[in-house]
């Protein structure tokens, strides 16, 4: 029972993905692999330049990060072709996350008073 | 009674109910780990600029291991290429190949928490000495050929060690300026180009004995912390695609498009768990 069962719902879902490029698909994975492997070295060997100012290191170490990020969203968890439910979870979050991380650095200008960190810290 | 669109999409989303419910969850994720690097841009940003030695002041550059985080990284995300290629495997009814590439993603994962347990053990042992002079270094205690870790001043006096050997970390250019508050010995160590240098110093002269931990600096705090969450998640993401990789997979016989949608919920927590190292490495460890 369980055996043609079994080979029928394996039928029926390979049924379902016949139309399914599954050769592209895996290819566009390894590719995306290797890209995010050599993005990790490249993000590595950025430390040894020499910026004009710690901001732009972080700009450029941040925005490297970012693309390696979107690959692995658009492709590894198909963002690409998601649902509008699914994007509609994903703004609502990103408003949030960012009013949040400007909530906690804006902190920063509007401290408790007698809270405010010393320059020299002193374990 | 059957759970409703476990394989069926529901009219109005579009999707089966565990999407839906692994993206909900990955968005109260996101809240977390935004928060914790809201936390550290808050730190980064507050601290004067000071380098090692001087971990006690200003924000120490360094003090992590590059090449063994960038293996690390690599490790992830090689287990991330694995768990999508799982899920396709099984799309194409290949269910030997599916388990094979579930296989490899437990081994990385838990290659990268045993890589992740050396580098705390590292870190326990690895220790700021300052003098009396206000001079500073830092390096690993050899106790009788051991390195002890977590010890503090009061251990070596109990040790009863009148003389305390060091295996000191020489300074380079991402560590500190060189000739800032360190001994003399270990000034003509770098100007010789040495990387590590055996230092003896007389317990009389040592003011205190810290290793990197939380209670050391705040940097040490929050590499903790945010390093032992990713590692929860990393460990439950183990569990759970080895409970789907090997016992829970006998639902492939009796509903496989149900226990591939499961593979694909799994593999989403996955890349979220990649996703979240692909930022912590270089702000951590690079910045």
């Amino acid at each position: 029972m369980s055996d043609s069962k079994h080979s029928g719902a394996v039928a029926a879902a390979g049924h379902h993905h016949h139309d399914y490029d599954f050769a592209a698909h895996k290819k566009v994975y390894w590719v995306v692999g290797g890209s995010l492997l050599v993005g990790t070295l490249i993000t590595v060997l950025a430390r040894e330049w020499e910026f004009s100012s710690v901001a732009l290191t972080v700009a450029v170490a941040l925005f490297i990060a970012s693309i390696k990020a979107f690959l692995v969203c658009a492709y590894f968890m198909h963002l690409l072709s998601e649902k509008k439910a699914i994007y509609l979870i994903l703004v609502t979050t990103g408003a949030f996350a960012i009013g949040m991380v400007a909530l906690i650095l804006l902190s920063d200008k509007d401290p408790v008073s007698g809270t405010r960190p010393k320059v020299h810290y002193v374990p | 009674m059957e759970i409703p669109y476990t394989v069926k999409p529901r009219p109005d989303t579009g999707l089966y109910n565990a999407k839906v419910g692994i993206w909900l969850f990955l968005a109260s994720e996101v809240m977390l780990f935004g928060a914790f690097f809201s936390a550290y841009i808050l730190l980064r940003v507050q601290a004067p600029e000071g380098f090692w030695p001087d971990v006690a002041n200003g924000w120490p550059h360094g003090l992590l291991n590059i090449p063994i985080g960038t293996f690390n990284t690599a490790v992830l995300i090689t287990s991330s290429v694995t768990v999508v290629m799982a899920w396709i495997a099984l799309k194409q009814n290949d269910f030997a190949r599916f388990r094979r590439f579930m296989a490899v993603t437990v081994v990385c994962a838990l290659g990268f928490l045993a890589i992740k347990t050396l580098e705390y053990k590292e870190k326990f042992g690895h220790y700021v000495i300052e003098l009396t002079n206000g001079t500073r270094v830092t390096g690993h205690l050899d106790v009788n050929g051991h390195s002890p870790l977590f010890w503090t001043l009061n251990d070596v006096k109990a040790a009863k060690i009148e003389e305390l050997k060091v295996l000191v970390d020489i300074p380079n250019k991402f560590r500190f300026p060189v000739g800032h508050a360190i001994p003399e010995e270990t000034h003509k160590a770098h100007a010789a180009g040495e990387h590590h240098k055996d230092q003896t110093f007389k317990v009389s002269d040592i003011a205190s004995v810290k290793a990197f931990i939380p209670s050391t600096h705040p940097f040490f705090a929050i590499y903790f912390t945010m390093t032992f969450l990713h590692g929860l998640h990393v460990l439950g993401g183990a569990i759970v695609l080895f409970y789907f990789g090997f016992i829970g997979a006998r639902m492939w016989k009796t509903d496989p498009e149900r226990f591939t949608n499961r593979i694909e919920v799994g593999g989403l927590f996955w890349h979220f768990v990649d996703l979240v190292w692909i930022f912590l490495f270089p702000v951590v460890y690079l910045l």
